[in-house]
Formats: structure tokens, sequence, C-alpha cells
């Protein structure tokens, strides 16, 4: 009997010191090759420097991500730290999912010194909840060869040259059918956002108040920003909304001059080879007034973390948001560093690729989505009531307002 | 082959100790052992869910946090959304138009391919094959078909003969009848297959009777044929109303850009319960939308049963 209890009690002691010195801690984020295949060699590095961690990389496919998180959440089994896109945060700090970094190994003024203004959408009263590895920034996308057909030197640098160059880009034939498009108009990709945050803005407007809590687009500069828009297709025929299905689609296929895209489409482009592409930034106005949309995806601690795993938690997700963890981001996934150190090199503003993207860094702007996809069909239908059923711009922004500010009531309440 | 039976030795001796079941019982708890397997994974996974998904429409539950009783806010609510009556309708106008074209069409190719003999199996194949095509790759390919020009296939043909291009997908008018098309197309093989097996069960000694006493082929198609196969109709018109009733992948296929549009002319009921559910997490009013669903299906069933029931 003794002997038994004394077993018992060894095993248990050897159980306790085992986990003192090894701790074990669950990361998550969703699948996509290149971002799995960094975090492991960001795990790998940090396993390297603190042998007494054992992370491990636990992934999903995107369409499940939110929910898996959430059921095992409330299972008690959530991740230590775990991904998510930004506009997830109010929903997740709200559901308990994650909780505030230390102050003391995340002082909110430093963060708020080291990396660019749009980390703040993942601030709440000015706690930090979360800190992303990369951003990502809008460019405009160009087709070298068609420019250099067409006899044009590069890509324009104000919207009235991106109207006059695309229309001279514009290719139809006898039926009038389009055979190439000056430029791409797909509110259901990143036009959204280039209307939303930068149109408006270079109109002389505000998308939203301050805190993204109120519409403020409903006026004389908003509907301005979406007559531009739609004058596009209506007035200087340089596109049309669905041609090739997708604007992405359309570029890649060498029937579309220009395209507006974000970081994220590096990838994809980069297999492009019947003909040369650059970026630029995205057209300022008449005023030389520029903007963009930038977004990420953070890292956060999840509430169910404690004790040792919590400590744990703290030291990988400092070390993923350090330099050294960005540097490896850009190189494997090619997404932008998020902090100025890392990203304003010499050698990455002289990127003709990098370049671009991240100068717009410091001037975009980060939109406080509660819910993104209802948010860009409002879009999507604003749009489409001008184009499909001949909607004066003045009503259909005022109806697309009200919708959308709808959404954030309900979201809010 | 020898089977065993309770005449054998060998498997009584063991039973000996067990309290003595007849052999019906037996029997019986056999069968219920059986059953129980399909029963519990029904009761499990179908009917619990269904019964909380009720109780799920009365309250606010967003995933994230727990959910809190609202009384009939989540009905008010979607009673008093335009989308809702928009959406409400667009699945009407699937059911009403889908499913007579589908009969139609369905008993007329099944009436003279069952006169066919040459390549008769190859030909059945042919039009079954829609059908158990996978109905996602499907969907991508007639939205390719459907493109403008110079992508799209039927616009492209259009173009070379110097027509004008038709907006197929990006018209609030011929969305909707376009989707509805490919679904009636996707769903032709099964209906033919029963009206044809339908077509073979009705005896041949009426025809013959039939056409001894000097009647007419369409005399004979109203008089014997159509009303010899009321039952096959019957189930399929439930059938393809409960299938247009759910319409889903097409439509959310066809328009993944702006899931269910243009400005919401396409979208049917079930693509506006994954929306609310998956997109917005807003489950307590997609379970609400689920219980009219399902009221709905379950009217529109009996009351087709209702009609065409057998008047005897």
């Amino acid at each position: 009997m003794t002997r038994l209890h004394l077993l018992a009690g060894a095993s248990a002691l050897a159980c306790f010191a085992g986990s003192a010195q090894a701790v074990e801690i669950d990361y998550w984020q969703y699948i996509y090759d290149t971002r799995v295949e960094a975090m492991d060699q960001l795990i790998a590095a940090f396993e390297e420097a603190n042998p007494d961690i054992t992370v491990n990389q636990v992934t999903f496919p995107y369409a499940d991500y939110q929910t898996r998180i959430v059921a095992a959440n409330m299972a008690g089994q959530g991740p230590d730290v775990m991904q998510l896109f930004y506009g997830w945060a109010d929903k997740f700090i709200e559901g308990g999912l994650i909780q505030p970094l230390p102050e003391d190994v995340f002082p909110p003024e430093q963060i708020e010194e080291e990396f660019f203004p749009i980390v703040s959408a993942m601030s709440r009263d000015g706690q930090y909840y979360g800190l992303p590895t990369a951003v990502r920034s809008l460019a405009l996308f160009w087709n070298k060869d068609l420019f250099a057909e067409a006899g044009i030197e590069g890509p324009p640098e104000t919207l009235d040259e991106l109207v006059e160059i695309g229309q001279q880009l514009t290719q139809t034939n006898d039926a009038g059918n389009f055979e190439v498009v000056g430029m791409t108009l797909d509110m259901a990709g990143q036009d959204h956002q280039w209307w939303r945050e930068v149109l408006v803005r270079q109109m002389g407007g505000e998308p939203y108040s301050e805190d993204y809590s109120e519409v403020t687009y409903d006026d004389e500069a908003g509907t301005e920003a979406l007559q531009f828009y739609t004058d596009l297709a209506t007035v200087h025929g340089i596109g049309t909304p669905g041609f090739m299905d997708e604007g992405q689609a359309a570029f890649r296929a060498g029937r579309a001059a220009m395209t507006i895209d974000g970081t994220f489409r590096l990838g994809s482009f980069s297999s492009i080879e019947d003909f040369e592409w650059g970026v630029a930034e995205l057209p300022a106005n008449a005023e030389g007034v520029q903007s963009n949309y930038a977004s990420y995806f953070a890292n956060a601690i999840g509430s169910g973390a404690e004790g040792e795993e919590y400590d744990a938690a703290v030291k990988f997700l400092e070390y993923i948001s350090s330099e050294e963890a960005m540097a490896v981001w850009l190189d494997v996934v090619g997404e932008l560093p998020a902090r100025r150190a890392a990203a304003m090199t010499d050698e990455n503003m002289a990127d003709p690729i990098y370049g671009p993207f991240l100068a717009a860094l410091p001037y975009a702007h980060t939109t406080l989505f509660v819910d993104e996809a209802a948010q860009r069909q409002v879009a999507i239908d604003m749009t489409n009531r001008v184009l499909l059923e001949g909607q004066s711009p003045e009503d259909s922004i005022a109806e697309a307002a009200e919708e959308e500010q709808e959404i954030i009531d309900d979201a809010r309440d | 082959m020898t089977h065993p039976t309770d005449h054998d030795t060998v498997p009584t001796r063991p039973l000996m100790n067990q309290p003595r079941l007849s052999m019906r019982m037996r029997s019986a708890v056999w069968v219920w052992t059986f059953l129980a397997v399909p029963l519990v994974f029904y009761v499990v996974i179908r009917f619990y869910p269904t019964f909380n998904a009720f109780w799920l429409s009365l309250t606010d539950w967003d995933l994230m946090s727990d959910a809190e009783f609202i009384g009939l806010e989540n009905y008010r609510d979607m009673f008093a959304d335009d989308d809702f009556w928009k959406t409400f309708w667009n699945t009407f106008e699937y059911l009403i138009y889908g499913t007579p074209t589908s009969l139609v069409i369905a008993f007329v190719i099944a009436y003279y391919l069952d006169k066919v003999r040459f390549a008769h199996n190859f030909l059945r194949a042919l039009y079954f094959m829609p059908y158990i095509t996978t109905a996602a790759a499907m969907a991508w390919v007639w939205r390719w078909f459907y493109q403008p020009a110079p992508t799209g296939l039927i616009n492209g043909v259009l173009g070379e003969a110097g027509i004008g291009q038709i907006e197929f997908l990006k018209s609030t008018t011929w969305a909707l009848p376009s989707i509805m098309v490919t679904a009636i197309w996707a769903g032709l093989g099964f209906q033919i297959i029963i009206f044809m097996a339908g077509l073979r069960a009705i005896p041949d000694t009426y025809y013959e009777a039939a056409r001894m006493d000097g009647l007419g082929e369409w005399a004979i198609l109203r008089k014997i044929t159509l009303p010899l196969l009321k039952p096959t109709m019957v189930f399929l018109v439930v059938f393809i109303s409960i299938a247009f009733l759910r319409i889903f992948d097409q439509v959310y296929n066809m328009t993944t850009n702006d899931p269910g549009g243009p400005l919401g002319s396409t979208e049917p009921l079930v693509l506006m319960i994954y929306q609310t559910a998956f997109s917005s997490y807003d489950m307590g009013q997609a379970a609400a939308q689920t219980v009219v669903l399902f009221t709905i299906l379950l009217v529109v069933s009996l009351l087709q049963l209702w009609v065409l029931r057998e008047r005897t």
C-alpha cells in the first residue's frame, strides 16, 4: 500500500517537474501555404531560443476558422495564441475569446511609436488586444506590355490621368464589346475599399466618424466619389463590372490594363508569364491628396491562457511581433512588416513591388468593420443601383448610408 | 448454402442460461437493435437540431456570447425587412416557374425516349449525366457560359453573329431565369428516369385494347398514359418543389462575388439563411428564417399531397 502511494506521489512529482520544465502552447491560424510555412520557420527559431517551450501550430480552413475558435473556446480548449482579422476584434473581445496584452511587455506608447498607425484598430480604451506581424495595403497594378503598346510611359499619378490613360488603353471589337478594359471595375474585389477610404476622402469627405460608429459619406463628397466611380463605366467607358467575371482574372488574362488590388494578390500574380506588370501607388487627386486602405491579421493571446502557458504565450507573441519575425514573413509570405523600422528600410522602399505598398502605409486608413461581408454588400448594391437601375448617385448613396448605419447599430448595441 | 436455424444444436447451448425468449421476441430484439442505429442517428443528428432551431429562433445567439431569450423579436425584424420578402418571393419564383417547366420537359423527353430504340441506353445515360455531376462544378461552367464576350460562350456566339450582348447574370431581370435554367437542366435526368419507369409500369394490354378500339395517339395519351402516371407525377411534383424551395448550390456558385445578386434578385431563402448564420453570425435570426423555410416546405408538401390525392 505505502509503496503504491509512494509511486503515485513520485509520478505526480515527475509530471509536475516535467511541466515546469517544458510548456506546450497552441498557436492557431488558418490554412494558407506560405503563412503556415513562415510560422513553421518562426516556431523553429523561437523554440531554439526557448528550449523549454514547445509551440504547436494548429491550422483550419479559412471558412471554418472563426467557428472553430468559438467552439474550442466554449469547450475550454481555445488556443493560447491565435491569429485574427482586425475586423473581428470587437466580436472576439465581447465574446471573451482574447485577453488584453500585458502593458509591461507591450507598452501602448511604444507600440504606437514603433508600429504603423493602423495597429490602433486593435486597441480598445487604451488597451491593446493584439499585434500584427504583417500588414496589407492596396496599389495599382499595371500591365507594362499593354502600356507600351499604347505608347504610354508609366502608370497614372492622378485620378484625371487614370481616366485619360484608361480610355487610351481600352480596346473594343467591331460589335462594341470590350477586348481589353482600361481598368477593372470590381466592387466585390477591392474597389469597395478604394471607394470608401480613398475616393470619398479624395473628394473632400470622411466615410465615417472617427470611431467608425457613424456613416458620414452621405454628402456631396460621397456622391461625387460614387459618381466618379460609376462614370468610369458609363461616361468614360474604360471598363464594366463583371468583365471576365473578376477583376483579378481579367488582369491575369492580360485583358485589363490596370487593376486595384492588395499585397495578398502578389503571390497569385507572380506566376504571370505572358506579360510584364508593375505596381504603383494609388492615384492622388488633383490637389495631391493620397489615401489607402490597409488591413491585417493580428496575433492575440487566448483568454484561456493562464500561468506558465500565459507567460510562454506572451514570450511567443513578443517574438512573432519582432523585426526579425517580420523580415521572415516578408520573405516567405510577401506581406509588409508592421513595424516602421522593419518596413521602411532603404532596400524595401526601393523595391519596385513592395515600395509602392509600403509608401502608402503612413497615410493609410483601416476601416473598423462590424461585418465586412455585409458592409461590402452595401457598396456593391449601391453601385448596382446606379449602373443597373439608373438610380441617381445621390439617392443611391443615401440608401447605402442608411443600410450600413443599420448594420453598424445592430452590431454595436 | 445452409443457414443456421434454431434446430442447430451448437448455438442453443449457451442460450440455455439466458432467460428464454420466444423466436418472435428474439427476432424483434434483433430488428430493433439494427433499427436503433439509424434511429439514434436521426434523433441526434436530425431531430434534435431541428427542435433546437425553434428554440434558437427565440434567442439572440451570435456564437460568441450566451443565447438570451428575446421572444419573437427575430420574427418581427424578419417580417419588417424588405430583403426578407424579396428573398421570399424569389424562392417562390424558382418554385412556380421551375416545377411545371421541369415536369413538362422531363415528361416530353421521357415519352419520346421511351419510343426510341436506337441507342436508347446511351441517350438515357446522356440525360442522366448532369444529375450525377457536382452542382458546384456545373454552376461554375454555366457561370462562364453566361459571361460577357470575350470569355462567355453564349455572348461570344451572339457577338460573332452581330447580335447585342445579353447580360445574363449581371441583370436584375435575367439573372434568376438564367440560374433557374441550369437548375432545371441539372434535375432533368432523374425526373426522366422516374417518368420512364412510370411509363414502363403501364401494361401494354391497355394500349393494345385502346388501339383496337380505334383510339388516336393523343387520346391514348390523355385517357390512359397521363391518368396512370398520376402517382409518378405526385412524387415528382413534391420532389421537384422541395428541391426548388431549397435551391442554393447553383445560386451561390454562380454569384459568389455578389451572393444572391445583383441587388438580391436571385437570392433564395437558403442562401439568406447561410449568410445570416455563417457570414454575419446572427444565429438567432438565421434560426427564425429556417423555421419559416421549414413551415413553407411542410405546407407546400401537404398542400400538394392533398391536391393530387387519389380520389376514389
